[in-house]
Protein backbone atom coordinates (compact mmCIF):
# COMPACT_ATOMS: atom_id res chain seq x y z
CA UNK A 1 0.00 0.00 0.00
CA UNK A 2 1.30 3.53 -0.70
CA UNK A 3 2.39 4.81 2.36
CA UNK A 4 0.43 8.54 2.03
CA UNK A 5 -2.61 6.52 0.65
CA UNK A 6 -5.76 8.20 2.21
CA UNK A 7 -7.52 5.00 3.07
CA UNK A 8 -10.87 4.77 4.49
CA UNK A 9 -9.78 3.94 7.93
CA UNK A 10 -7.60 7.18 7.78
CA UNK A 11 -10.85 8.94 5.93
CA UNK A 12 -12.64 8.33 9.18
CA UNK A 13 -10.10 8.88 11.80
CA UNK A 14 -9.86 11.94 10.55
CA UNK A 15 -13.03 12.71 10.04
CA UNK A 16 -13.77 11.87 13.96
CA UNK A 17 -10.64 13.98 14.93
CA UNK A 18 -12.08 16.93 13.03
CA UNK A 19 -15.55 16.71 15.00
CA UNK A 20 -13.23 15.94 18.09
CA UNK A 21 -11.75 19.42 17.52
CA UNK A 22 -15.39 21.29 16.84
CA UNK A 23 -16.52 20.02 19.79
CA UNK A 24 -13.55 21.16 22.05
CA UNK A 25 -13.63 24.29 20.16
CA UNK A 26 -17.61 25.05 21.09
CA UNK A 27 -16.42 23.94 24.51
CA UNK A 28 -13.73 26.42 24.90
CA UNK A 29 -16.65 29.30 23.99
CA UNK A 30 -18.25 28.28 27.09
CA UNK A 31 -15.53 28.72 29.39
CA UNK A 32 -15.01 32.33 30.46
CA UNK A 33 -11.69 33.75 30.18
CA UNK A 34 -9.80 36.10 32.38
CA UNK A 35 -11.41 39.55 32.69
CA UNK A 36 -9.81 42.51 31.60
CA UNK A 37 -7.93 40.95 29.01
CA UNK A 38 -10.21 40.20 26.41
CA UNK A 39 -9.57 37.35 23.69
CA UNK A 40 -7.44 35.08 25.93
CA UNK A 41 -8.28 31.16 25.74
CA UNK A 42 -7.35 27.70 26.53
CA UNK A 43 -6.68 26.92 23.16
CA UNK A 44 -8.66 23.02 23.72
CA UNK A 45 -8.85 22.78 20.07
CA UNK A 46 -5.11 22.69 19.67
CA UNK A 47 -4.69 19.24 21.83
CA UNK A 48 -5.87 17.54 18.43
CA UNK A 49 -3.30 19.37 16.54
CA UNK A 50 -0.08 18.41 19.22
CA UNK A 51 -1.24 14.99 18.94
CA UNK A 52 -1.77 14.58 15.37
CA UNK A 53 1.67 16.33 14.77
CA UNK A 54 3.15 13.83 17.37
CA UNK A 55 1.37 10.30 16.50
CA UNK A 56 0.23 11.41 12.56
CA UNK A 57 1.66 13.97 10.36
CA UNK A 58 2.28 17.84 9.64
CA UNK A 59 -0.27 17.36 6.63
CA UNK A 60 -3.04 15.75 8.47
CA UNK A 61 -2.73 17.93 11.28
CA UNK A 62 -3.29 20.84 8.72
CA UNK A 63 -6.14 19.32 7.30
CA UNK A 64 -8.16 19.00 10.47
CA UNK A 65 -7.05 22.24 11.66
CA UNK A 66 -8.40 23.99 8.59
CA UNK A 67 -11.54 21.48 8.40
CA UNK A 68 -11.86 22.49 12.15
CA UNK A 69 -11.47 26.12 11.61
CA UNK A 70 -13.88 26.42 8.04
CA UNK A 71 -16.92 24.38 9.87
CA UNK A 72 -16.65 26.14 13.29
CA UNK A 73 -16.65 29.60 11.49
CA UNK A 74 -19.65 28.89 9.13
CA UNK A 75 -21.39 27.44 11.85
CA UNK A 76 -20.69 29.87 14.79
CA UNK A 77 -18.81 32.47 13.35
CA UNK A 78 -17.97 35.08 10.26
CA UNK A 79 -15.63 35.99 7.78
CA UNK A 80 -14.02 38.10 9.95
CA UNK A 81 -13.75 35.34 13.11
CA UNK A 82 -12.54 32.31 10.15
CA UNK A 83 -9.68 35.24 8.77
CA UNK A 84 -8.87 35.47 12.76
CA UNK A 85 -8.74 31.97 13.80
CA UNK A 86 -6.93 30.58 10.48
CA UNK A 87 -4.05 32.95 11.40
CA UNK A 88 -3.15 32.01 14.58
CA UNK A 89 -4.06 28.53 13.49
CA UNK A 90 -1.57 28.22 10.47
CA UNK A 91 1.26 30.42 12.72
CA UNK A 92 1.21 27.89 15.54
CA UNK A 93 1.03 24.86 13.29
CA UNK A 94 3.75 25.93 11.18
CA UNK A 95 6.02 26.80 14.09
CA UNK A 96 5.53 23.54 16.01
CA UNK A 97 5.82 21.33 12.99
CA UNK A 98 9.44 23.31 12.57
CA UNK A 99 10.26 22.65 16.09
CA UNK A 100 9.22 19.45 16.26
CA UNK A 101 12.19 18.62 13.68
CA UNK A 102 14.59 20.02 15.71
CA UNK A 103 16.77 18.63 18.39
CA UNK A 104 16.40 19.00 22.41
CA UNK A 105 12.21 19.90 22.50
CA UNK A 106 9.53 17.82 23.94
CA UNK A 107 6.06 18.52 23.06
CA UNK A 108 5.99 20.89 26.17
CA UNK A 109 8.41 23.37 24.08
CA UNK A 110 6.54 22.64 21.14
CA UNK A 111 3.26 23.22 22.61
CA UNK A 112 4.30 26.68 24.36
CA UNK A 113 5.71 27.84 21.34
CA UNK A 114 2.71 27.00 19.53
CA UNK A 115 0.41 28.69 22.34
CA UNK A 116 2.85 31.71 21.74
CA UNK A 117 2.42 32.23 18.33
CA UNK A 118 -1.02 31.53 18.12
CA UNK A 119 -1.90 34.65 19.98
CA UNK A 120 0.83 36.60 17.75
CA UNK A 121 -0.67 35.48 14.76
CA UNK A 122 -4.12 36.88 15.74
CA UNK A 123 -2.86 40.13 17.26
CA UNK A 124 -0.75 40.64 13.75
CA UNK A 125 -4.54 40.28 12.27
CA UNK A 126 -6.29 42.35 14.74
CA UNK A 127 -3.99 45.51 13.89
CA UNK A 128 -4.32 44.87 10.17
CA UNK A 129 -8.08 44.87 10.47
CA UNK A 130 -8.99 47.64 13.22
CA UNK A 131 -5.76 50.18 12.28
CA UNK A 132 -4.82 50.76 15.47
CA UNK A 133 -1.30 49.90 16.57
CA UNK A 134 -2.47 50.27 20.27
CA UNK A 135 -3.29 46.77 19.99
CA UNK A 136 0.51 46.24 20.55
CA UNK A 137 -0.55 47.51 24.63
CA UNK A 138 -2.09 43.30 24.50
CA UNK A 139 1.86 41.96 23.18
CA UNK A 140 2.94 40.97 27.17
CA UNK A 141 -0.26 39.52 27.97
CA UNK A 142 -0.38 37.74 25.05
CA UNK A 143 2.97 36.32 25.54
CA UNK A 144 2.73 35.60 28.92
CA UNK A 145 -0.51 33.89 28.37
CA UNK A 146 0.99 32.02 25.12
CA UNK A 147 3.68 30.39 27.03
CA UNK A 148 0.66 29.45 30.01
CA UNK A 149 -1.74 28.16 27.99
CA UNK A 150 0.95 26.29 25.68
CA UNK A 151 2.38 24.74 28.78
CA UNK A 152 -1.10 23.46 29.80
CA UNK A 153 -1.83 22.26 26.63
CA UNK A 154 1.75 20.50 26.15
CA UNK A 155 0.61 18.34 29.39
CA UNK A 156 -2.60 17.32 28.69
CA UNK A 157 -1.53 16.47 25.19
CA UNK A 158 1.37 14.56 26.26
CA UNK A 159 -0.89 12.62 28.41
CA UNK A 160 -3.29 11.85 25.32
CA UNK A 161 -0.37 10.46 23.09
CA UNK A 162 0.65 8.37 25.65
CA UNK A 163 -3.09 6.85 26.19
CA UNK A 164 -4.28 7.65 22.64
CA UNK A 165 -1.03 5.96 20.81
CA UNK A 166 -2.98 2.91 19.94
CA UNK A 167 -5.71 4.59 18.22
CA UNK A 168 -2.81 5.34 15.32
CA UNK A 169 -0.56 2.22 16.16
CA UNK A 170 -3.16 -0.16 14.36
CA UNK A 171 -3.24 1.07 11.35
CA UNK A 172 0.79 0.91 11.12
CA UNK A 173 0.70 -2.76 12.06
CA UNK B 1 10.34 19.08 30.09
CA UNK B 2 13.86 19.24 28.59
CA UNK B 3 16.46 22.32 29.28
CA UNK B 4 15.88 23.83 25.65
CA UNK B 5 11.67 23.89 26.54
CA UNK B 6 12.33 25.98 29.53
CA UNK B 7 14.59 28.46 27.70
CA UNK B 8 12.43 28.98 24.99
CA UNK B 9 9.67 29.57 27.49
CA UNK B 10 12.11 32.08 29.37
CA UNK B 11 12.82 33.94 26.63
CA UNK B 12 9.02 34.29 25.54
CA UNK B 13 8.68 35.45 28.99
CA UNK B 14 11.82 37.99 29.34
CA UNK B 15 10.59 38.89 25.96
CA UNK B 16 7.06 39.91 27.52
CA UNK B 17 8.83 41.64 30.20
CA UNK B 18 11.05 44.17 28.43
CA UNK B 19 7.94 44.67 26.19
CA UNK B 20 5.80 45.66 29.17
CA UNK B 21 8.76 47.94 30.44
CA UNK B 22 9.28 49.85 27.50
CA UNK B 23 5.23 50.24 26.99
CA UNK B 24 5.17 51.76 30.54
CA UNK B 25 7.36 53.90 29.47
CA UNK B 26 5.73 55.30 26.35
CA UNK B 27 3.19 58.07 26.80
CA UNK B 28 -0.38 56.61 26.90
CA UNK B 29 -2.92 58.68 24.95
CA UNK B 30 -5.49 60.21 27.25
CA UNK B 31 -8.01 62.50 26.61
CA UNK B 32 -11.77 63.72 27.14
CA UNK B 33 -13.29 62.10 24.09
CA UNK B 34 -14.67 58.84 22.94
CA UNK B 35 -14.09 57.85 19.23
CA UNK B 36 -15.96 55.04 17.75
CA UNK B 37 -14.27 53.90 14.51
CA UNK B 38 -15.82 51.44 12.15
CA UNK B 39 -13.89 49.18 9.52
CA UNK B 40 -11.43 51.52 9.95
CA UNK B 41 -13.54 54.82 9.33
CA UNK B 42 -14.73 57.16 11.96
CA UNK B 43 -18.27 56.82 13.00
CA UNK B 44 -18.35 59.61 15.68
CA UNK B 45 -16.73 61.10 18.51
CA UNK B 46 -18.25 61.86 21.82
CA UNK B 47 -17.43 64.03 24.52
CA UNK B 48 -17.14 61.73 27.79
CA UNK B 49 -18.67 64.58 30.56
CA UNK B 50 -21.79 63.65 28.91
CA UNK B 51 -23.89 59.93 29.72
CA UNK B 52 -25.18 58.14 26.45
CA UNK B 53 -25.71 55.45 25.32
CA UNK B 54 -24.86 55.24 21.73
CA UNK B 55 -25.87 52.20 18.95
CA UNK B 56 -23.19 51.43 16.62
CA UNK B 57 -24.32 50.52 13.32
CA UNK B 58 -26.97 48.28 14.66
CA UNK B 59 -24.54 45.59 15.82
CA UNK B 60 -22.85 47.00 19.05
CA UNK B 61 -23.84 49.41 21.78
CA UNK B 62 -21.67 50.93 24.27
CA UNK B 63 -22.62 53.54 27.10
CA UNK B 64 -21.09 56.44 28.31
CA UNK B 65 -21.32 57.13 32.11
CA UNK B 66 -19.61 59.40 34.58
CA UNK B 67 -16.81 59.50 31.98
CA UNK B 68 -16.68 55.65 31.60
CA UNK B 69 -16.63 53.80 28.47
CA UNK B 70 -17.90 50.03 28.35
CA UNK B 71 -19.44 48.19 25.55
CA UNK B 72 -22.91 47.17 26.55
CA UNK B 73 -23.98 44.85 23.78
CA UNK B 74 -22.42 42.97 20.44
CA UNK B 75 -24.09 40.54 17.65
CA UNK B 76 -21.08 38.44 17.89
CA UNK B 77 -20.47 35.03 19.16
CA UNK B 78 -17.47 35.90 21.07
CA UNK B 79 -18.71 38.70 23.33
CA UNK B 80 -14.80 39.59 23.78
CA UNK B 81 -15.41 43.31 23.70
CA UNK B 82 -18.86 43.18 26.54
CA UNK B 83 -16.43 41.52 28.51
CA UNK B 84 -13.42 43.77 27.98
CA UNK B 85 -12.18 46.42 31.13
CA UNK B 86 -14.36 49.74 30.61
CA UNK B 87 -12.25 52.96 29.68
CA UNK B 88 -12.01 56.48 30.98
CA UNK B 89 -10.18 59.62 30.76
CA UNK B 90 -6.85 57.92 31.27
CA UNK B 91 -6.49 56.21 27.85
CA UNK B 92 -7.40 52.64 26.39
CA UNK B 93 -9.25 50.89 23.46
CA UNK B 94 -12.23 48.46 23.08
CA UNK B 95 -12.44 46.42 20.25
CA UNK B 96 -14.95 44.28 18.86
CA UNK B 97 -13.17 42.59 15.77
CA UNK B 98 -15.62 40.18 14.28
CA UNK B 99 -17.67 43.85 13.85
CA UNK B 100 -14.38 45.73 13.10
CA UNK B 101 -15.69 48.37 16.02
CA UNK B 102 -13.05 49.80 17.92
CA UNK B 103 -13.85 52.76 20.90
CA UNK B 104 -10.90 54.58 21.92
CA UNK B 105 -10.22 57.56 23.46
CA UNK B 106 -8.82 60.74 21.88
CA UNK B 107 -7.64 63.87 22.63
CA UNK B 108 -9.56 66.47 20.87
CA UNK B 109 -6.91 69.54 20.68
CA UNK B 110 -3.47 67.45 20.72
CA UNK B 111 -4.82 64.63 17.97
CA UNK B 112 -3.45 65.54 14.40
CA UNK B 113 -6.55 63.91 12.72
CA UNK B 114 -9.49 66.33 11.10
CA UNK B 115 -12.33 66.32 13.84
CA UNK B 116 -15.55 64.49 12.25
CA UNK B 117 -18.86 65.66 13.41
CA UNK B 118 -20.60 64.20 16.29
CA UNK B 119 -22.98 62.31 15.19
CA UNK B 120 -26.64 62.88 16.67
Amino acid sequence: MKKNALTTQKTARLGLLTAAAMILSYVESLIPFFPGVPGIKLGLPNLVTVWLLWLGTAGEALAVSVMRILLTGFLFGNLYSILFSLAGGLLSLAAMAVLRRLEGFSIYGVSILGGVCHNMGQLLVAVLVVETYRLAWYLPALLVSGVVTGAVIGVISGILVRRLAFLWKEEKR
Amino acid sequence: MKKRDIILAAVVLALAGIVWAVLQFAPGQTGSMLRITVDGQVYGEYSLEENRTIGIGGTNTCVIANGIVSMTEADCTDLICVHTKSIDARGGTIVCMPNRVVLEIVDPRGDGDTPDAVAG
